[in-house]
């Protein structure tokens, strides 16, 4: 298997953005209450993680990295410090950026989307993917990549969890399980699936 | 006098009867991350609370200058310029322990209780009550995350704070340490139960069938 497969493959299942990660779980569970919903903003995610994790990794590399400026004669300068103020900075404008696009473009897309494309801008995932592309020191093509395999991770994992939560309405659960309970336990059994798959990822 | 009781009140919510994890879903994303054990869940604790009070504090100082249109950008800054500095702090006297809480401080940046809190109290109350209200939650929400480190620490090492409490078998004790509890899934399981029983504690918590009344998504950030 190449390395940007097997990076992909493991971004979205092995290291499963809410599930193994526990990232983004605000939205993960307060909009999986609908399928259509979490659809949605599963294709969000998707776009905007592939957008804000190359982009930052150009800004980290060109700009806040140490000896970024080594060019112009200050390679002492390391303004790593910067780079959660600058990271969510771009995620914001990304996130601004596509809504505009979106409502003037599709509108209908954009109408689908509703209020969840200005609360991606505080998303844990979001952040943490750019994050995590520092710590592990991705290239170009790898951030892309992992950008893209961590959306679709988020996305097939929300999809999922509104799937299962719609048949909750047949069951006859103790009033105090109701809701985000019972949600955590169906997260619970998700990721115990997904625990598997890393097990899977070792022998490849 | 009546004002004094109104503080106390503020403070004292959130720990319990509206608790920020467990009934307004806000901050889950670390509340689970970093609960492996009682020492990483106590920094965090102590770091959110710090950034949440004082960036209450401030955002409701400023509160008549920040324009409607460009608000969460600027509560945004002002909470990653203190997370920055949390980080750094850590970074300089804690170094094991800001590197087991890896990129869970950077990300207080994005939790969703601080901006939640800032944006539907701050924005509107003066900074005595807005810092209260801030400490509250801080509180309610270290509550959870202590309880659940500690259970999950003392059944998954036997260990509360790197004390032996639970002698384990490798050391010739009588414990066999559940190294599940460590693993993602219990985190879900643990809070599950967590909520289950407040809920069955306090009834008026419970939510309704999800079918016949649909929740607004508060809290959705």
């Amino acid at each position: 298997m190449s390395d940007l497969a097997y990076l992909f493959f493991e971004a979205a299942f092995v290291d499963n953005m809410p599930l193994t990660l526990f990232l983004g779980l605000c939205t993960f569970i307060a909009l999986s209450k609908r399928t259509e919903s979490a659809l949605g903003l599963g294709v969000a995610m998707i776009g905007v993680m592939g957008l804000t994790v190359p982009l930052n990794h150009l800004i980290h590399r060109i700009i806040l990295a140490p000896g970024a400026w080594a060019w112009a004669g200050y390679p002492e300068i390391d303004l790593s410090y910067l780079s959660l103020i600058a990271f969510i900075g771009v995620i914001a404008a990304v996130v601004q950026l596509l809504e505009m696009v979106l409502d003037r473009y599709f509108p209908q897309i954009h109408a689908s989307f509703g209020v969840f494309l200005p609360l991606l801008t505080v998303q844990c995932a979001i952040l943490a993917g750019s994050l995590f592309m520092v710590e592990r020191s991705y290239d170009f093509a790898q951030s892309f990549v992992y950008g893209i395999g961590s959306g679709t991770g988020f996305a097939v994992a929300v999809v999922m969890l509104a799937a299962m939560r719609r048949r909750l309405a047949y069951a006859n659960l103790p009033a105090g399980l109701r809701g985000l309970g019972i949600t955590f336990v169906l997260a619970g059994l998700m990721s115990l699936g997904f625990a598997s798959l890393s097990q899977m990822a070792a022998t490849l | 006098m009546a004002r004094r009781i109104d503080l106390w009140a503020t403070l004292t919510a959130p720990l319990v009867s509206q608790n920020p994890v467990t009934l307004q879903i806000l901050g889950l994303c670390s509340a689970l991350a970093v609960t492996t054990s009682l020492a990483t869940a106590l920094t965090m604790s102590a770091s959110l609370t710090v950034v949440l009070t004082l960036a209450a504090g401030v955002i409701s100082t400023i509160r008549r200058f920040i324009p409607e249109t460009i608000r969460l950008i600027i509560q945004i800054i002002v909470i990653a310029s203190l997370v920055i500095v949390i980080d750094q702090v850590l970074q300089a006297y804690f170094v094991e322990m800001s590197r087991a809480l890896s990129v869970f401080v950077s990300l207080i940046t994005t939790n969703c209780l601080v901006l939640g809190r800032t944006e539907a109290y701050a924005r509107h109350h003066r900074p005595v009550a807005a810092m209260t209200d801030a400490l509250g939650n801080g509180l309610g929400y270290s509550l959870v995350l202590i309880v659940i480190g500690a259970i999950r620490e003392l059944l998954g090492k036997g260990e509360l704070l790197g004390f032996v409490v639970l002698p384990s078998v490798d050391a010739g004790g009588w414990y066999t340490p559940m190294s599940f509890m460590l693993l993602a899934p219990a985190g879900f399981f643990l809070l599950g139960a967590l909520v289950w029983a407040v809920r069955s504690l306090l009834p008026e918590q419970a939510e309704d069938a999800e079918f016949s009344s649909p929740l607004p998504s508060e809290g959705a950030e």
